[in-house]
Order: C-alpha cells, then structure tokens, then sequence
C-alpha cells in the first residue's frame, strides 16, 4: 500500500504522541501514586449505608495512624452528611480518607478547587484520600443530577490551624 | 440505449447516458431515496430549532443573566429536552437522511424497496416524537408525563414509561435503516462482484456495524431494565450496572455523531476546496479503526466511579488515547485535501494558501470552520481521556464545553454545511436566503468560540455542569483564568449567537423547502473527483467487515467481560436500589431542607 511520506511523518509523530500521554498516565499512577476512586470501597447498602460493615455513622474519625483522618459522608437528595447543615472540619498538615456513599440516586462529590471528585453510586461506596497542608475553606458541590433539587446540593469543608482543632470534640 | 448493435456503442451510450445523469439532479435520478432523506432532514432540522431554543434558555438561566422563562426546578426538562432533541434527534435523523443520500449515491442505486425505508423513518419519528412528549409533558402539570432525567437517564432516577418505550422504538427503528442500508449494498455486490466498495457506501456500513455492537449495550438497558422498572414489573436494578451498560452505548454514540461529519470530510469537502481527496486507503483505514475501537472505550466515563477497578479504567483509556489516531489521520488528510484545492485554484505559500480556499461558500466554510474547532475540541477531549487529570474536569463545565466543540460543532456545524450543498440536490430547489447561508457558519463559529472557551475555564474553576443555579450560598468559585462574571457573560452572549446561528439554518432551509423548482439553476451537484490516491491502493483486507467487525466484539469482550461479568455475578438486580421516580422533588425537598 503507498503511503505518502508526509504521512508516514505525521502518523509516526501521532503514535509518538498517544504512547506518551499513556505514558504520562501511567508515571502518574505508578511513580507519582495518584490513586484512582476503584472497587477497594466494596459494597455497601444502597438505601441505608450506615447499617454496612464498611461504613459508619457520619462524621470524621481518627484514622490507623497519626494526622490520618477518616471522613464518613452521606450524600442524599439535597444534601450532604455532614457538609451541607453543619461544615466538614479536618486540621491542616493532614491526610484526609473520605468515604462517600449514597443513600437513594447517583451524586457527585466534588471538592471545590481540589482534585477530590468522585461519583456517589447507591450500593458502592467511593473512597478518596487527600492531603490538605494549608487551613482554608472549599466548597462542596453536587456535581451529577440528582433530582429538581439538585442546584441546593452543595456544603462546606474547613481545613483548620492544627492549634485551633480541638479533636475531642471534632472526632468520633 | 438498450438497442445498441455493438459493444462500442453501448459502452459510449451508457458513458453518455451517465454524464446526463450526473448533471441530473439526486432527485431525479433517486426519487425515492430523495423522499427519505428530505423527511430524515425535516424532523432533524425541527429538533434542531427547538433544542437551539431550550439552548438559549439554559445558557440565560444558569449564568443569572435572565431567569424568567422557568423555574429552576424546570431548568433540568429544559436540560433534558436540549440533550435528547439535538444529541440523539437533530444527529441521527440527519445520519438517516445523509447515509440514504449516500448509499443511493456511491451504489448507483434507488432503496430497493421505499415502504422499508418509509417504515423505519416511521418508527423512528414515532418514537422520537413519544420521548418529546415524555419530556416536554414535565411542563405541564396536568399531564402525568415526567422525563427529567437528562439524556443520560441514570438510574435509580425513573421516567414515565413512555419515554423509555419510544427510546427503544426509535433505536429498532435505526436498526432497520442500517438493515436498509446493508441490503441495498448486498444487491449492489450481487451485480458487481470483486469491485471495490465505494467509499461512501464502505463508510456506512463501517458506521453500521459500530452501532449494531454498541447499541446492543443501551437495548438492554432500556429493555431488560428501565422500561421494566417503570412499568412496575421488578422492583430494582443496580445503578452501576445500567450505567455502565450506558456508558457501552454512550461513548460509540460519540462516534454515531461525528461520522457524518467525516464521511463528509473525507468524499465532499475536497472537492468544496476545488480539488480532491488526498488518499482513498487512509480515509478507509480511519472508518475502520473506529469501528474497532469506539466500543472498548466507555469506562473513559467512569474514571470517577467507585466499584469498577482500576484496571478496567486504564485499558479503556488505552484504548481512548489510541482512538486519537483515527482523528490524527484525519486532520492531516483533511488539511492536506484543502491545500491541494486551493493550490489548484492558484494559491501559494506556507499559509497563504488559505486564503485561495472559498470561504464565500458556506458548505465550504461551515466544514472547514468545523474541522478547525474541532482540533481544539479533540485536545481538550485528551485532557478528559487522561485518567488523572480527568479528577480536575469530571463533571464540571469543562464537559460539555468540550463537547459542544466536538457535537455542536464539528458534528452540527459540518451537518449544516454539508446541508447547503445536498438540500438542493434533493429537492432540486436553488438555495435561498443565500446571503444569511453564507454569515451563518461564522455566527456559529463566533458564539461557539464565545461559549466554548468560558466553559472550558469555568469547568478549571470547578463550576459544576448540569445545574441551574451554579451560584451557591456556602463558597464562591475562583477562577484560575480570567473571573467569573467575565465567563457568564461569555457563555450568555455565545449562547445567544449560537441559537440566532441555528435560527439562520432553519430560515434558509424553510425558505428553500417553500421555494418553487426551477427558480434558477442548481449551484451545487454531486459529481466527485478521483481522489489523489484511489482505492486501487488500499489492501483488499479493508473491505473485509466480517472480519473488523470479530475484532471489534474481540476488543470488547476483553474490555468488559470481566468487569460486567463482577457487577452481574452478584446477581444482576443487586444492589437492589429501588427507583426514585422524578417530578416527586417537594416531599424530598421539604424532607430534607425543611
């Protein structure tokens, strides 16, 4: 078959270029440890997930080692648990573990100005760890149509000074 | 010329006869394909000038610049009306319509039986006219119809039945023209055996067969769950395993869009740039590589999903980024095609080149303008395929700022371009309005840059899609280029252009279909060069569908056999999620706000 030499060009820098953005990916995952929302969460149920093994009442928990926090979140129409009626609290200079479950339709969790961004699926939960170094407030934004409610769906998430985090009263 | 005495007269006879032909208008010589495509356009075209509406209703209502049409609580009908009227209607009827055109074309042939062909269009405007009332009954509080469940209809949120059961009619019913399609080619290779298939027909049915595979994903879905969950008859499905039968479909019907695009790419547009294809074997390499590679794509979507392993995602992504070839290709042999016209009608230089090509001409314009947003659209669409970056788009405005570069403009664009060259032929009427023909690509061209580019940074900021009211109480976005209001103002005026810019389509097609036969020649007909490269240079494995459609259902047993096999092996209703039906929002709301 001919192939005009232009093209042979262009075809080989197209192939180049694919293999490197996989690449780059791949470095991501590996090297770099970006971690992806995966099947690690397992099941849990689709109504009620606080009943599951896998999940707890809402809230923030300390997790296995020191400055490792846990965050239990329910998502269900229009809100979250906790997020929307009271805010999130986690100190700075922390490694933050949310586990995210929904308690009736699909939801996003998105925090706002960070890479945290995973879907809510009745019957799975999501787990999203994240290091947050700075104290500052994001948003929390509902990010898949959840119903004729869904434009209320947001909360708030408070990264405080670790000297301001009274732990007693924040964990569970 | 049936009564020629010898050979050499026949021969000369028919060589005669053909060029009459060619000058012929199609609807002449094809009356009956003519028919169909015409009624595929009409319906195409009505979607499109209502989903334009709903489009400028939406871009109003969520950057706050005027929220007097509805309610907020309305704004996700209008949402759903948008995405299912412009992505599945305005599409797919066009494709109906462009894919008969061409069948009948490059086959020489009229549809071997018009009832066929007039019973598909039948079940698919059937079918799409009972999910419009589905969706548009939401609006009205008398009638039981609810369907605001967006064009993703993910459950466990729940439609009225009707929406459901006329989705599957309108699917059979774009079986039935594929089917239509396949047998006109089967009579063709019936009566010339060992030629090559023509290019338009070979694009086709390489489409063809993409949809046959990929369909089958939301058939079942419709089918085996959704319908049967509305109706009452089970009590539960599992919400990622009819996503995920979503998402088979959902990513092919990317490719469902844009083939029209490049079938008209590939066999007219080099020649709107006065010259011809550059290579015949490339362009069917292209329509190959998507039919085997559009399918084994779709978790691409669900990079965010818990419950679906890594694994799984990083195959779909490697096969997303090696689908970046077939459009690489593409873009050089497009590129390459308008060069070698506008140096054949004198232009010169690196870049001057351009300004040789016919940008008077809007079936050229509206084409290449499209093409040219759809480089940027293909590059943003990188940064969603990567896997890890994706965390910082998923779901925000970045989303659809994207796809409205690739659907709602190198598919929608390219379909209204090519529109203004084949709508004549089809009826045989002289274009009218041709001044508002030729201003509309770059009205289109200019909202789209407007909309497109603001979305794009507001989806960096993370501003959500798909909500009316990106405005919360609780926290403010901040922007990472440019502000906030800035970008509002740019999605409200670019959405503005882009619905005058669909209005000036419909006016100059309505003018046309109203006009009288024979007011002025013809500008346009249908005749193509040779490409630079013909198919005589294509390996004859190319034309073996058997063969690319096994590799096909190859790739896609390996991309999700396991993973669908996991999500059905605890039983393929578990988890039992009961359905939330929509149009029910006050009790929750109130429950939950209250």
């Amino acid at each position: 078959m001919h192939v005009h030499r232009f093209e042979r060009v262009w075809l080989v820098a197209a192939l180049s270029m694919i293999v490197l953005f996989v690449g780059t990916v791949t470095f991501g995952a590996v090297v770099a440890g970006y971690g992806m929302v995966d099947a690690e969460g397992g099941q849990v149920d689709p109504t009620d997930p606080t009943t599951s093994e896998s999940f707890r009442e809402p809230g923030v928990y300390n997790g296995s080692e020191a400055g490792h926090y846990d965050v239990y979140v329910e998502t269900r129409r229009f809100a979250f648990v906790p997020g929307t009626t009271e805010p999130i609290r986690v100190p700075a200079n922390s490694t933050v573990t949310f586990h995210v479950a929904s308690a009736d339709v699909l939801h996003g969790f998105e925090v706002v100005g960070t890479n945290i961004n995973t879907m809510a699926i009745p019957g799975q939960k999501a787990v999203v760890t994240a290091e947050f170094d700075k104290a500052r407030e994001h948003g929390i934004v509902c990010n898949e149509y959840c119903g004729e409610g869904h434009h209320d769906m947001a909360g708030t998430l408070e990264v405080i000074p670790q000297s301001e985090f009274n732990a007693s009263a924040e964990v569970q | 010329m049936a009564h020629a005495h010898d050979d050499r007269t026949t021969e000369t006879a028919e060589q005669s006869g053909l060029v009459t032909g060619e000058r012929l208008a199609f609807v002449d010589r094809y009356p009956s394909a003519a028919r169909i495509t015409r009624l595929c356009f009409g319906v195409s075209f009505s979607a499109l000038l209502v989903g334009a509406i709903l489009g400028i209703v939406q871009a109003l209502h969520r950057t706050n610049v005027f929220r007097g049409v509805i309610e907020s609580n309305d704004y996700y009908s209008v949402l759903t009306g948008h995405g299912v009227l412009l992505a599945l209607f305005f599409t797919i009827f066009f494709l109906s319509g462009t894919f008969t055109w061409g069948t009948a074309r490059s086959l020489g042939r009229d549809l071997p039986s018009p009832r066929f062909s007039l019973a598909w269009f039948g079940l698919q405007l059937g079918g799409a006219v009972a999910v419009s009332a589905a969706i548009f009954g939401g609006f009205v509080g008398e009638i039981p119809f609810e369907a605001d469940v967006l064009y993703t209809f993910y459950a466990p949120l729940q439609a009225h039945p009707l929406f459901y059961a006329g989705l599957a009619a309108w699917l059979v019913g774009t079986w039935l023209a594929g089917f239509d399609w396949i047998r006109s080619y089967l009579h063709w290779r019936g009566d010339n055996p060992g030629e090559r298939v023509p290019l338009q027909t070979f694009m086709v049915l390489t489409t063809m067969l993409m949809w046959y595979i990929s369909t089958l994903g939301v058939a079942v879905e419709v089918l085996v769950f959704l319908l049967p969950l509305s109706l009452g008859l089970i009590d539960a499905v599992d919400p990622l395993l009819t996503r995920t039968l979503f998402w088979y479909f959902g990513h092919p019907v990317v490719y469902f869009w844009l083939m029209p695009a490049y079938f008209a790419w590939y066999t007219i547009l080099p020649k709107l740039a006065g010259g011809r294809l550059f290579s015949d074997p490339l362009a069917r390499i292209v329509f190959v590589l998507f039919l085997i590679l559009s399918t084994p794509v779709g978790f691409h979507h669900q990079y965010a999903d818990p419950g679906i392993a890594e694994g799984f995602k990083f195959v779909a992504m490697t096969n997303t980024m090696f689908l970046l070839l077939p459009s690489f290709l593409t873009a050089f042999t497009v590129v390459a095609s308008m060069e070698y016209g506008a140096r054949q009608r004198g232009g010169s230089g690196y870049f001057a080149w351009m300004k040789s090509l016919p940008w008077a001409n809007p079936a050229f314009a509206g084409m290449a303008l499209a093409g040219l947003m759809f480089a940027a659209g293909g590059f943003s669409g990188i940064v969603n395929a990567g896997m890890n970056i994706n965390s910082l788009v998923h779901n925000t405005l970045w989303v659809p700022g994207h796809f409205h570069l690739t659907v709602g403009t190198a598919s929608a664009l390219t379909m209204m371009a090519l529109s203004y060259w084949l709508y004549p032929q089809i009826t045989g009427k002289r274009l009218q309005l041709y001044g508002l023909a030729q201003v509309q690509p770059y009205v289109w061209f200019i909202g789209m840059a407007l909309m497109s580019n603001a979305m794009h940074r507001a989806g960096l900021a993370g501003v959500p899609r798909r909500t009316a009211e990106p405005q919360y109480d609780q926290f403010s976005f901040e922007a990472v280029l440019g502000s906030i209001p800035e970008m509002r103002l740019q999605i409200a005026v670019g959405g503005t252009l882009l619905t005058l810019g669909a209005g000036l389509f419909v006016a100059v097609m309505l003018a046309t279909w109203f006009a009288d036969r024979g007011r002025g020649r013809l500008r346009v007909d249908s005749h193509f060069p040779e490409p630079v490269s013909g198919p005589e240079d294509a390996p004859r494995v190319l034309d073996n569908f058997k063969l690319w459609a096994a590799v096909a259902v190859v790739l896609v047993v390996i991309a999700y056999g396991f993973p669908v096999f996991s999500m059905v092996a605890d039983g393929p209703f578990d988890p039992a999620v009961p359905p939330v039906p929509v149009g029910v929002v006050d009790t929750a709301l109130g429950g939950v706000l209250g």
